[in-house]
C-alpha cells in the first residue's frame, strides 16, 4: 500500500470523474448535444452523471428516446417521471410514426429493434443535434472494445472504424463537418459491475423490472420473453409463470428476462459478479444473429 | 480499503504471443465468460484447431478476423479482488508506433513482450523507447515462450540483462522482468513449478501490487477550466464556479491561485466535488472552484497555484508522433488542442526525426510521415499555459488537428 493512500481515489471515483470530464468537454465544444435516454440502467446512470457534472445548474441539454412502441410500459412511466423530476426536456422519436406514414415497414418477425436506426438518425438531423451521448460500454461486445469516447458519424450516421480518430490522453477531438455528428460515450470504461456498484453507492432508483418479480413469460431462442402486443407468443409457445428480472430493458420483442431472485441492488451485484454469461449474451437476441452483428449495426448508425 | 484502478498497455512484436498472453490473463483471472468462451471454441473448431485459441478473445473487428491481424487499440476490462484493470491492447505490427503511442498515453504501465528465443529485438527497443517518451512510469517485461527453451534460467538471464541495458539507456527506472509461458499459463496468474529458480511475482501479482498513480502532494496544482458554471436560477442567482478536472496537485480552500494566461490572481473560497462542498480536492477529481474575486475567465484557461505556475508562451518545442496519413511540414497551418484550449498554430519548423533503429534523434527538416516521431517548433496565435510533459503529463500534452476535415494529425509532448 502506498504512503499516499489518503490521496488515492477508488476506481468508481476515477470513472465518475472521467465521465464528468467528458460531459463538460461536450458542453464546451458542441452547440446542440442530446442524451439518449431509454430508462435503461446505463442511460439512467449517464443522466445522473450529467446532473452532477453541471450542479447546481440544470442539465444543459435535452434527452432523446427512440420508442419502438414495444417498450415495457413500466419503463416508459419511469422515463416520464424522471425527466419531470429533473426538469429536462424529453424528445421522443416514435417508430410507430415512421411505420404509419410508410417511411418504415414492419418486419415479418415483428421485432422493431432494427427499425430504430432511421428514426434516430432523422431525429438527430431534424433537431440539428451535433453530439449524441450514448450509454455504450467497451466491455459489452467485441466491436465496442475499439470504440472511441468521441465517435465520428458521417452525414448518413454511419460509423467507419478506419476513420475513427486516435484518442490520446484526455484530449477529445469533436471537430466535425456540417451534417456530421459525434456519438459520445461517457461510460466507455465502465463494466456492467461498475454500473451496478455505482447505482448502489449513489442510491439511484431504477425501473423495478431490473429486480426480481413474478412474470408471465414464454421461451424463444433460449430466452424468456414477455407476452405483449408486439406479436409474441405464437401458438406453439407456452406461457408460464417465472420469477425473473431483466439485465437490460430494450425492445420487448428481443430482450429476454433471466431467472433471478435478486430483489435489491446488493443481490444484483452478487448475481452479476458470479454470472458466467455476458449481459448481451444472456439477454439480447439481436446480437446473436452473426459473429459480427454489432459491428454491422454500428456501421449503419445504431447506438 | 480503496479498490484502485490500474491502466496498462501491452506491446509486442508479431508472434511474440501477445494475444495469447492477454487471453490467458483474462481467462486465468476468470474474466472470460461462458458465452465468450463458447464463441471462440466454436470458431477455433471451424478453423480446425484442437483447443480454444485464446488469441481470438482480443480480435474484435471483422476485418481483423478475416486478415488475422489486429488493426487498432482495443480496450479490455477485468478485475480481481484487489484491483480493477483497464488494458489498452495495441497491435504489434501495422501502424504500431501510432497505436502504441495512443495506448500508452492513458496508461501508467507498459507490458512489453519478448520471445525468449529471439531476445531483445529492434521492436523491443522501440516499444521501450515509446514508453519512455510517453512518460509511462512502470515497465513489465514478459519473457514469453519459456516452455520452448526448457524453462532455462540461463536463457532468461541473458534476455533480462540485455533488456536492463536498453532500459537504463532510456532512463526507465522501474522495470520488472518475468519469465512466462502464456501458452501453458506459467507465471501469468498462477506461479509455475517449472521454474523453481524464479522467486519473483507472477504477472498478475505484479499488476496487483505495483503502485498506482503518484502522490498529488508532490505536484503543483493545475486546473484546466472546462466550463464556467453560472446557473442564473432563482436559487443560485450569483453562483459563478469554474469547473474542470484537476490535472495535477492538490487545492484547498484559502489557497492563492493565478489564472493563466491573463495572470489574474484570487483566493479559493469554496470547492465542490460534483455538488458536495469539500475543504480539499486533488488530481484526478472533477471539481468546481469558487473564487473570492470576479475575475475574467474562459474555457481553456488554467488555474494554478501562485507558488508554481505553468509557463506562458506562444512558442513551443515538442516531440510529436504523426498519427495521420497527412505529413507534417514547416509552414503548415493547424489547430492546436491543449486540453480544453483550442488555438490556431503554424508549424514553424521540423528539426529532427527519431531514428527507430539507432534510437537517436537525427537532424531533419523534411516532412514527418505517419508513425514518425520527431521534434517540431510551433508558433501559436496567442499565449497558452503549458508544462514540460516529462514533469506534468496532462498540461504538457497536446494534439494538432486539421482545420478542414477535423482529423487528429499528431500527438505532442511539450519540452520546456
Amino acid at each position: 500500500m502506498s504512503d499516499f493512500a489518503d490521496y488515492t481515489l477508488d476506481h468508481l471515483d476515477v470513472l465518475e470523474s472521467e465521465a464528468v470530464h467528458v460531459f463538460r468537454e461536450v458542453i464546451g465544444e458542441f452547440d446542440r448535444p442530446v442524451l439518449l435516454f431509454s430508462g435503461g440502467k446505463d442511460s439512467v446512470v449517464m443522466l445522473h452523471l450529467a446532473v452532477k457534472a453541471f450542479a447546481p445548474s440544470p442539465v444543459p441539454f435535452p434527452v432523446l428516446h427512440v420508442d419502438t412502441g414495444h417498450n415495457f410500459p413500466e419503463v416508459i412511466t419511469y422515463r416520464d417521471e424522471t425527466v419531470d423530476r429533473l426538469g429536462v426536456r424529453l424528445v421522443v422519436a416514435n417508430v410507430q410514426d415512421w411505420i404509419d406514414d410508410g417511411r418504415l415497414r414492419e418486419r415479418p418477425d415483428g421485432t422493431r429493434n432494427p427499425l430504430q436506426t432511421v428514426p434516430l438518425l432523422e431525429t438527430i438531423v431534424a433537431n440539428k443535434f451535433d453530439a449524441v451521448f450514448g450509454g455504450g460500454r467497451r466491455d459489452e461486445e467485441k466491436a465496442r472494445a475499439k470504440e472511441r469516447v468521441f465517435s465520428l458519424r458521417d452525414g448518413f450516421g454511419q460509423w467507419d472504424p478506419r476513420r475513427q480518430r486516435p484518442e490520446l490522453w484526455d484530449v477529445y477531438n469533436g471537430r466535425h463537418r456540417p451534417g456530421e455528428h459525434v456519438r459520445v460515450f461517457p461510460l466507455s470504461n465502465w463494466t456492467e459491475l461498475d454500473v451496478w456498484r455505482y447505482i448502489e453507492r449513489e442510491e439511484i432508483e431504477l425501473p423495478w423490472l431490473y429486480y426480481s418479480h413474478e412474470r408471465e413469460v414464454f421461451s424463444r431462442d433460449g430466452m424468456w420473453l414477455t407476452a405483449g402486443d408486439w406479436g409474441g407468443p405464437n401458438d406453439s409457445e407456452a406461457v408460464v409463470n417465472k420469477v425473473v428480472r431483466y439485465r437490460t430493458v430494450g425492445d420487448m420483442s428481443c430482450t429476454g428476462a433471466v431467472e433471478s431472485t435478486a430483489t435489491t441492488v446488493a443481490d444484483v451485484i452478487v448475481e452479476v459478479a458470479a454470472s458466467r454469461l455476458t449481459e448481451r449474451g444472456a439477454t439480447r437476441a439481436d446480437d446473436r444473429l452473426s459473429e459480427a452483428a454489432m459491428e454491422d449495426r454500428k456501421r449503419e448508425g445504431y447506438f | 480499503m480503496t479498490h484502485e484502478l490500474l491502466r496498462f498497455a501491452t506491446a509486442g512484436s508479431v508472434d511474440d504471443g501477445k494475444s495469447t498472453l492477454v487471453g490467458r490473463l483474462l481467462h486465468d483471472s476468470k474474466s472470460v465468460l461462458a458465452d465468450q468462451l463458447a464463441a471462440i471454441e466454436r470458431v477455433s473448431n471451424e478453423r480446425g484447431m484442437e483447443s480454444a485459441d485464446l488469441a481470438l478473445l482480443t480480435d474484435g473487428l471483422r476485418a481483423e478476423r478475416e486478415q488475422g491481424i489486429t488493426i487498432d487499440v482495443a480496450y479490455r476490462y477485468f478485475s480481481t479482488a484487489k484491483r480493477s484493470f483497464i488494458l489498452a491492447d495495441t497491435p504489434g505490427h501495422v501502424q504500431y508506433t501510432r497505436n502504441m503511442v495512443t495506448g500508452a498515453s492513458t496508461t501508467e504501465l507498459a507490458l512489453i513482450l519478448i520471445d525468449v528465443r529471439h531476445g531483445v529485438v529492434e521492436q523491443t527497443r522501440r516499444h521501450a523507447a515509446i514508453a519512455a517518451l510517453l512518460g509511462v512510469r512502470h515497465i513489465a517485461v514478459v519473457v514469453n515462450k519459456m516452455d520452448l527453451v526448457d524453462y532455462s534460467q540461463e536463457k532468461f538471464n541473458e534476455v533480462s540483462a540485455s533488456f536492463t541495458d536498453v532500459a537504463s539507456s532510456l532512463g526507465l527506472v522501474d522495470t520488472t522482468v518475468i519469465p512466462v509461458s502464456a501458452l501453458v499459463g506459467d507465471n501469468v496468474v498462477d506461479a509455475s513449478d517449472t521454474m523453481p529458480w524464479y522467486t519473483g511475482p507472477t504477472l498478475l501479482d505484479y499488476l496487483e501490487t505495483v503502485p498506482v498513480g503518484t502522490d498529488p502532494r508532490d505536484e503543483p496544482f493545475r486546473l484546466p477550466v472546462q466550463y464556467v458554471n453560472r446557473p442564473r436560477t432563482a436559487k443560485y442567482p450569483d453562483f459563478r464556479g469554474f469547473s474542470g478536472r484537476i490535472a495535477s496537485g492538490v487545492v484547498r480552500v484559502g489557497d492563492d491561485i493565478v489564472v493563466s494566461p491573463l495572470g489574474s490572481k484570487s483566493t479559493v473560497t469554496g470547492i465542490e466535488v460534483l455538488g458536495t462542498p469539500v475543504d480539499e480536492a486533488f488530481s484526478p477529481q472533477s471539481v468546481t472552484l469558487l473564487l473570492a474575486d470576479e475575475i475574467d475567465m474562459d474555457r481553456g484557461d488554467v488555474i494554478s497555484s501562485t507558488e508554481s505556475s505553468p509557463l506562458m508562451t506562444n512558442e513551443i518545442t515538442a516531440t510529436v508522433c504523426v498519427l495521420n496519413e497527412q505529413p507534417i511540414t514547416a509552414g503548415q497551418r493547424v489547430l492546436a488542442r491543449f486540453g480544453p484550449k483550442t488555438i490556431r498554430a503554424i508549424v514553424e519548423s521540423v528539426t529532427d526525426r527519431l531514428d527507430l533503429e539507432s534510437l537517436t534523434h537525427l537532424p531533419f527538416n523534411g516532412a514527418l510521415e505517419v508513425n514518425d516521431l520527431g521534434t517540431i517548433k510551433l508558433r501559436l496565435a496567442g499565449d497558452v499555459a503549458v508544462d514540460n510533459y516529462a514533469d506534468l503529463r496532462t498540461t504538457g500534452a497536446f494534439i494538432l488537428v486539421d482545420e478542414q476535415d477535423g482529423s487528429t494529425l499528431v500527438g505532442g509532448m511539450t519540452r520546456c
